[in-house]
């Protein structure tokens, strides 16, 4: 009877658990944001969070890159409007990075497949088990797998389809083993896939690549001022240890450049047979294509970035900021969220933060700088294991805040302009 | 409980005296041993061997530094590029094969990292990276 008893109240804390969790916001780490703005922890330990999106009533909808407790996507809502997320529910069987919300729709995706999910009226999912899958079977092979996706707004979204490859090597990441030329992956991955939004089961015959040339693109968004597509570009890594000839360490270090495009239909950025330098400022050919860290080749030809950050920052979220809560200089500029380097090793790692880039009329518009820091949790934890949170996904909120995930810590944090 | 404290000393004493006892070779070797993870393990597996989350598995007590020395030699030899739990965590990255390595070097290495870290194993012989590599050649 007694254990009858204890099942019993076991299934009832269950029950409790999963339809409404306290969410423990103990957050050891202050972020460190320009005067005037505060930070307020909406949720922790959520796990991976890769990406997130916000409803226009504020639900947050972060995407797991691990299944927690079996489910994928998890909803924040804030029932009494303090920021801080007081009920979380989880549903989707899938593990993934990409999610977003556009003309009533969620969508979200595992590192195969893109996903929706229609919201009703009372902007709820009503099927949250039964996703319609717009598209499927997309190149997977570990690396570079993540699946980021963004939407134009017309009927069309946008699917990053990373290279599973550092420089289309042979023999990838091997030293002395030769690029392939032309290198394969292009066919299949290394660039960013256009599908409809409204067609089941896509997939390669039935999307457009849209841009090529693009290593890993984790970080996109559609920017609705210059009516583009913006991607940020993960650069390749190890010149240092693939080329020990031409590159020493502390060229590794700063070589090459994180990219910043505005990615138009049938572009090409140059992966795998340039780099960005910049030092140097142009793009140069790789060494596996012959080239010797100075000469060009057709380089120039490739398309050039808007703006080039510090190598291997990793740059995994992109916002347009089209609020109006942040002011005049923050008005339609660009919110780019780095999870933080492994490949500047031995030299110190750098990243773990998130950049903003003001801009007018889709043009950068001034150098960019760094609006949230010290995610890492002090100089001692700037490296990937030991950071104590690595930003990962942006959003806005309707109220014209900004949402940060971080897939270490499993953190969403909440920024608003008080100007206080 | 004094004596169990005693025995228990006694014990970790002297495994750690045979260590020293019967791998005489041990300090040289993990001194060239570090050059070798420098140069060659240091930018994926980190400075302190703990890897990079869901990239490049850490190398701190788990049962692929710690276990089997033909598989870990293996690893070196032949690269590893496979979807395996390590620790709780999986890695996306692959391991490229290092044959260009000397038996020395790929002896000193796996001594060093199988002794760095927090970790304490045998040492890898040049002998038994021999091994590994004339059974991979007959292959």
């Amino acid at each position: 009877m007694q254990r009858i008893f204890s099942v019993f109240i076991l299934m009832c804390c269950y029950v409790l658990t999963a339809c409404a969790q306290t969410v423990n916001t103990s957050n050891p780490v202050s972020l460190k944001l320009p005067a005037g703005f505060t930070a307020t922890v909406v949720a922790d330990k959520l796990g991976r969070a890769r990406h997130i999106a916000v409803n226009s009533n504020g639900d947050v909808y972060v995407k797991l890159e691990r299944l927690k407790d079996g489910k994928g996507i998890i909803r924040l809502r804030d029932t009494n409007g303090d920021g801080v997320a007081d009920e979380q529910f989880a549903f989707g069987n899938y593990g993934g990075t990409g999610i977003a919300i556009s003309n009533g729709y969620l969508y979200a995706s595992s590192d195969n497949d893109v996903f929706r999910y229609k919201f009703n009226a009372k902007n709820e999912i009503e099927n949250a088990d039964a996703p319609e899958r717009i598209v499927k079977d997309l190149l997977n092979k570990r690396q570079h797998a993540s699946k980021s996706i963004t939407l134009d707004g017309k009927g069309f979204i946008y699917v990053n389809i990373g290279a599973p490859s550092n420089a289309c090597q042979e023999q990838d990441r091997t030293a002395g083993s030769p690029g392939q030329m032309p290198c394969p992956i292009l066919a299949t991955a290394g660039g960013i896939w256009q599908f409809k939004i409204d067609k089941l089961d896509q997939t390669y015959g039935d999307g457009v690549r849209y841009a090529t040339g693009l290593r890993n693109v984790v970080g996109l968004d559609w920017n609705t001022t210059a009516n583009e597509l913006y991607v940020t570009q993960h650069g390749r890594d190890q010149l240092n240890t693939l080329h020990p000839a031409l590159f020493n360490d502390a060229q590794n270090a700063e070589l090459p450049a994180e990219e910043f495009f505005i990615a138009k239909k049938g572009m090409d950025f140059g992966w795998p047979y340039c780099y960005y330098d910049g030092i140097q400022k142009k793009k140069v050919q790789s060494p596996e294509y012959g080239g010797d860290g100075k000469k060009e080749g057709d380089c120039g030809t490739k398309e050039q970035p808007l703006v080039a950050f510090p190598a291997h920052w990793g740059p995994n979220a992109l916002l347009f900021y089209n609020g109006d809560k942040f002011g005049t200089k923050y008005k339609n500029g660009a919110f780019i969220a780095f999870h933080g380097s492994w490949n500047r090793a031995p030299l110190k790692q750098g990243g773990f933060n998130v950049v903003f880039v003001p801009m007018k009329d889709g043009k950068p518009n001034g150098d960019y700088e760094i609006f949230a820091d010290d995610f890492a949790g002090g100089e001692e934890n700037l490296t990937p294991s030991k950071a104590k949170h690595r930003p990962c996904g942006l959003a806005m909120g309707a109220d014209g805040s900004i949402y940060i995930s971080d897939d270490q810590g499993g953190t969403v944090w909440k920024i608003v302009y008080t100007g206080k | 409980m004094n004596k169990f404290l005693l025995i228990g000393s006694i014990t970790v004493a002297s495994v750690l005296m045979s260590f020293t006892i019967t791998q005489p070779n041990l300090p040289a070797s993990m001194q060239r041993g570090k050059k070798v993870y420098d140069t060659y393990c240091l930018t994926c597996h980190q400075m302190d061997g703990a890897g990079v989350p869901r990239m490049n598995p850490p190398l701190i007590k788990t049962t692929y530094v710690l276990g089997d020395k033909k598989k870990l030699i293996n690893i070196i030899l032949k690269g590893f590029n496979e979807s395996v739990e390590i620790n709780g965590d999986y890695f996306d990255n692959p391991m490229p094969a290092q044959p260009q390595l000397t038996d020395v070097q790929i002896a000193d290495v796996l001594t060093y990292v199988r002794n760095s870290f927090g970790n304490r194993a045998s040492m890898v012989t040049v002998v038994e990276v021999k091994t590994e590599r004339t059974k991979l050649k007959k292959k």
